[in-house]
């Protein structure tokens, strides 16, 4: 009896993580998506829509710092279609220039947490902010 | 035995008469005639260098695998449903380039589709959109190339399958599709929307990628702007008409944020081609930029070709 609700509970735990792993697809969109979400406060504070803030500008940075580490291990070869997915194929070719395209956004991120000022913050978020297109003409498909 | 006779001459002179018909009509001096292009005053080399970018050259024919985006050594390979297209050199070089050019050899190619030895050229090269552009653009733009570098180094030949690799065959085509002339503005819209119209139509050629084609290859006219499958092969481009799907929800002001940073209102970064499109866009000022946006605006809300559900 024991046994067998062991066995059952074992099972039921594989399942869940199985499924937990098993979109890839909606995790990384969620996580380009807080992105887009950093992006937009970071933009209004370099417009001067809203006020310089280190804090803003650390979280900003923290936001794209995780979604650099993330990205690159949520794109498995199960992964290649379904979900209305953009990716391109080139992701899967080219492997190693997909990940240091990442660690140069993790990289560019960095300095924009380090700036002290508006000035600092909008010279290291426009570049930071540069390698969403740059990755996204190589590693995206039209939609 | 003469009746067979007969029938036979009878189809052979048909058969001459047809081919001569389609050399007739397919010479490029008879499709496509080269605009006039009269006495012009001096190259205005910043209004080429704002062309240049506008007409997004660099993203076909820059030399790919290096940095430098004004070395224009070609070499680029466009995929298409016709085969692949090479992308020649446009650098100034006078063996591989355009270097040996005239300002008439550069508005025929640009406005009438034809090469300096009388040939058509395919419209993977959009002189469809490039024709609204008058010779005095033309001559500026011309004025501006021949500023770069020269580089060395010709593309291969297209890779196309038969009747493709008969340039004649674009004669046809061109009699079917290709026509119009320069830019003229509607005195009715704004200064704005005259340029916007000219930059999104004309050196822009929006509508080239923004919308579908036929079996033939050429634009079908009421889904202008309403995207369809990626003529490169994979992938879908969105419509850029004012239906509410498409940009009907976006500010004026939004559409020119696009067009100089990618972002788009959600803060999604465009991808794919288009960020080379950006990267072109970008170096416009911002009145153009707003001017592309204002016409954009003025689209009518089409329903374009349906996206297909399942993943791409």
């Amino acid at each position: 009896m024991i046994r067998t609700a062991l066995v059952v509970a074992c099972i039921g735990l594989g399942l869940t993580a199985v499924v937990a792993q098993s979109d890839p697809i909606t995790e990384r969109r969620n996580t380009m998506k807080a992105v887009g979400a950093a992006t937009r406060d970071g933009a209004a504070m370099a417009k001067g829509e809203a006020a310089f803030d280190t804090g803003k500008a650390k979280a900003i940075a923290k936001v794209y710092s995780d979604a650099a580490k993330k990205v690159p291990g949520l794109y498995p070869e199960t992964s290649k279609t379904g979900g209305d997915t953009t990716a391109s194929p080139k992701i899967w070719e080219d492997q190693a220039g997909f990940k240091e395209a990442f660690a140069r956004f993790d990289t560019a991120a960095n300095t924009v947490g380090a700036a002290a000022d508006l000035d600092g913050f909008r010279a290291a978020f426009g570049n930071a902010t540069k390698n969403c297109g740059a990755c996204h003409e190589v590693y995206r498909i039209k939609k | 035995m003469l009746r067979l006779r007969r029938l036979l001459v009878t189809l052979v002179l048909l058969a001459a008469i047809g081919l001569g018909g389609f050399y007739v009509l397919t010479d490029p001096r008879v499709v496509s005639p080269s605009p006039e292009i009269g006495a012009l005053s001096a190259p205005d080399l910043e209004n080429g260098r704002l062309l240049f970018a506008a007409g997004g050259c660099a993203s076909c024919h820059a030399t790919p695998g290096q940095d430098d985006k004004l070395r224009l050594g070609g070499g680029h390979v466009l995929a298409s449903a016709f085969g692949k297209f090479h992308v020649p050199n446009i650098s100034p070089h006078t063996r591989d380039g355009i270097g040996n050019w005239g300002v008439q050899d550069f508005v025929d190619a640009m406005a009438a589709g034809v090469s300096p030895q009388g040939q058509h050229y395919y419209p993977s090269f959009p002189y469809t959109s490039y024709r609204l552009m008058p010779p005095k653009a033309l001559a500026d733009l011309f004025a501006y190339i021949r500023t770069l570098a020269p580089v060395e180094g010709r593309a291969p030949a297209h890779e196309l399958p038969f009747p493709f690799n008969i340039r004649r065959v674009v004669g046809g085509w061109k009699l079917l599709f290709f026509q119009g002339a320069a830019f003229e503005p509607d005195p009715s819209k704004s200064a704005e929307w005259n340029r916007g119209a000219f930059l999104v139509n004309g050196p822009g050629h929006c509508a080239e990628c923004h919308s579908s084609r036929n079996a033939l290859g050429a634009i079908v006219q009421a889904t202008r702007f309403a995207g369809g499958p990626d003529p490169e092969g994979k992938g879908w481009v969105p419509s850029i008409t004012q239906h509410p799907d498409a940009l009907g929800k976006w500010s004026k002001e939004e559409i020119a944020e696009l067009l100089k940073s990618g972002f788009t209102p959600d803060f999604d970064s465009v991808g794919g081609t288009m960020a080379a499109v950006v990267r072109n866009t970008a170096q416009l000022p911002d009145a153009d930029r707003l001017a592309m946006a204002e016409y954009l605006k003025s689209l009518p809300p089409l329903e374009g070709p349906k996206t297909p559900q399942a993943g791409g």
